[in-house]
């Protein structure tokens, strides 16, 4: 089944495409990441499929439901975790949840949703009194408020310090445990690479890339960097492999057959009694393939 | 698991409660709309004597009293409606209203409901007031048309307070709106000071406006020299025909995102950069 189905999804503002012809499909019970610059269309994709923004060409199908016109129905079943906390200042943490929650007919209860983010101490503060990171553990309770079946998770942990992110993350990976589909927007390449079971890379308004964290834009085939530093009394001509570059005592050797070059490279230490301090293998990171999809200068 | 939608009433008056909550939360939402008007009663009484005033046969309080009443009715919708829906879709809250099943009407009416309770409220101290400290008359005969006109007159304030919000372009704009609308045409309308003899431009531009037939029609009611039921139809057909013109405009224009830049919100993201 499918939560989310997307095709020649098209939206211009004045003569800018800044949608221009996208296609997505996104199963039920999968976590969907959606990557991009800022200004790439991801914003502007997210809100179509939200019900925010209406398209101005292609086919959209949510939860199958057209957003535009899915009206109160199609609300009940989705949750929204905004990027800002856009919230009353006025009323308390209880009282904002029980406000949105009561709108729902199928709700979580409020306790349970201040115990899920760790609010239980701030349960009866105004929310204006709420630090940036605990306001957007609101958010994200809010976003849940209506036991939802697909979430909208955008930038979700942005602000938050180490721990809350991870104790964000489990309420994420809880929510996919319990069947739920999410769409995540993110800045964060290691919080996709963490969550995500898929992800597609949006710039200029167009897919560049879709796949699994470990497949996107061929990472699995790309060259593997051994890095190691050259043992004492050893110099580089001694290698039985030509490095591609040597800094600081280091060397770097990029290999399409890593365990080949690995093998050579140990045996040859094993050998001549040395060993190879400092010694990874790595393939791209996530941030590597996104930046050289994206363009680096975008990568802000 | 059988899901139950919750009944229009039901969510009617939750988003009423809550917006009383915000009310009495925002203190100087509060003082505007409760206070202020209520030291105009205590300045002109004290100022002019609460003797009669001649040629109108009524004294200082019984005719400033439902004036300054209808003033802060107005205020109480008019104003209030205008700035907290401006701010609220400034902060981004009326665009999550908007991702949530709650029906648009309903948050609206929630909203107008809470303002009009708010307004009678004002009313009701400002006669109170009144009655309890300055000796004005309030008559059993007038009442059903002191409600109906309070109706029709709030009615047409609410509107045209979400018609400012629908129009103007951030929260940080419509205070000042709101002020340079009312204050000047309260001055025309018999409000704050009777003219004997005014300017025929004056005259005709308070005639213009809804609130000097908000406070012609509420002031009758409370006038010892008249009697009879005091309904004046020509006075709340011209508001409801304001209130109507409101709405229709207001729906028009009407949004529920943040505007790009303009507001307070908006210009704190871009400093953010993000």
């Amino acid at each position: 089944m499918t939560a989310v189905e997307v095709r020649g999804l098209v939206k211009t503002y004045g003569s800018l495409r800044a949608v221009d012809g996208i296609d997505l499909t996104i199963e039920k019970g999968e976590v969907f990441s959606l990557l991009g610059p800022n200004g790439a269309g991801k914003t502007t994709t997210v809100e179509i499929l939200e019900g925010h923004r209406e398209s101005d060409d292609g086919s959209v199908q949510v939860l199958g439901f057209d957003p535009a016109a899915g009206g109160r129905e199609f609300r009940e079943r989705i949750g929204i975790v905004l990027q800002e906390s856009a919230v009353e200042p006025e009323l308390t943490v209880t009282e904002v949840l029980d406000v949105y929650g009561d709108v729902f007919p199928r709700r979580r209860p409020t306790g349970e949703l201040i115990e899920l983010v760790g609010l239980e101490e701030k349960s009866s503060a105004r929310v204006k009194t709420l630090s940036g990171g605990q306001q957007r553990r609101l958010e994200l309770a809010l976003g849940l408020v209506g036991d939802p079946d697909l979430v909208f998770l955008d930038e979700p942990t942005t602000g938050f310090d180490p721990s809350a992110r991870r104790q964000a993350w489990s309420i994420v990976e809880n929510l996919a445990g319990l069947g739920k589909t999410i769409l995540l927007t993110t800045h964060y390449m290691d919080e996709a690479q963490f969550l995500a079971d898929r992800i597609a890379v949006i710039a200029a308004g167009s897919i560049v890339a879709e796949g699994t964290p470990d497949t996107l834009g061929g990472r699995e085939q790309a060259e593997a960097t051994i890095r190691f530093a050259i043992p004492a009394g050893k110099s580089i001509s001694d290698l039985p492999i030509r490095p591609v570059s040597t800094a600081n005592g280091m060397v770097t050797i990029s290999h399409p057959e890593p365990t080949r070059a690995l093998h050579q490279l140990t045996s040859w230490a094993l050998d001549n009694g040395v060993e190879l301090g400092a010694l990874s293998v790595q393939r791209p990171t996530l941030e590597d393939v996104y930046l050289q999809l994206v363009g680096d200068e975008n990568g802000g | 698991m059988a899901a139950e939608r919750p009944s229009d009433l039901a969510l009617i008056w939750q988003q009423t409660r809550y917006q009383n909550k915000i009310f009495w939360r925002t203190p100087i939402a509060a003082f505007f709309t409760l206070v202020f008007p209520l030291m105009f009663l205590i300045l002109f009484t004290a100022i002019f004597g609460n003797e009669e005033i001649s040629g109108l046969g009524v004294t200082t309080a019984q005719f400033f009293a439902p004036g300054l009443a209808v003033f802060a009715a107005a205020s109480a919708t008019y104003t209030n409606l205008a700035i907290g829906t401006a701010i609220s879709r400034d902060n981004g809250i009326l665009k999550r209203v908007r991702g949530t099943p709650l029906p648009p009407w309903i948050y609206i009416t929630g909203r107008v409901v809470s303002a009009v309770y708010i307004g009678a409220l004002a009313v009701v101290i400002m006669m109170g007031v009144g009655v309890a400290f300055y000796g004005v008359n309030v008559y059993w005969r007038t009442i059903p048309a002191v409600i109906v006109t309070f109706l029709v007159g709030v009615a047409c304030f609410a509107a045209l307070g979400m018609l400012v919000a629908a129009i103007a372009p951030n929260g940080d704009a419509t205070p000042a709106i709101t002020n340079a609308t009312l204050l000047p045409v309260a001055f025309i309308s018999d409000i704050f000071i009777v003219t004997d003899d005014p300017p025929a431009w004056m005259e005709a531009l308070g005639n213009f406006f809804p609130l000097k037939h908000f406070g012609d029609a509420f002031r009758a009611a409370f006038d010892p020299t008249l009697t009879g039921a005091q309904f004046h139809w020509d006075n709340l057909g011209y508001m409801a025909l304001w209130g109507v013109v409101a709405v229709v405009l207001a729906a028009r224009f009407f949004k529920w995102e943040p505007s790009k830049g303009g507001g307070r919100r908006q210009k704190k993201r871009e400093k953010a950069g993000a």
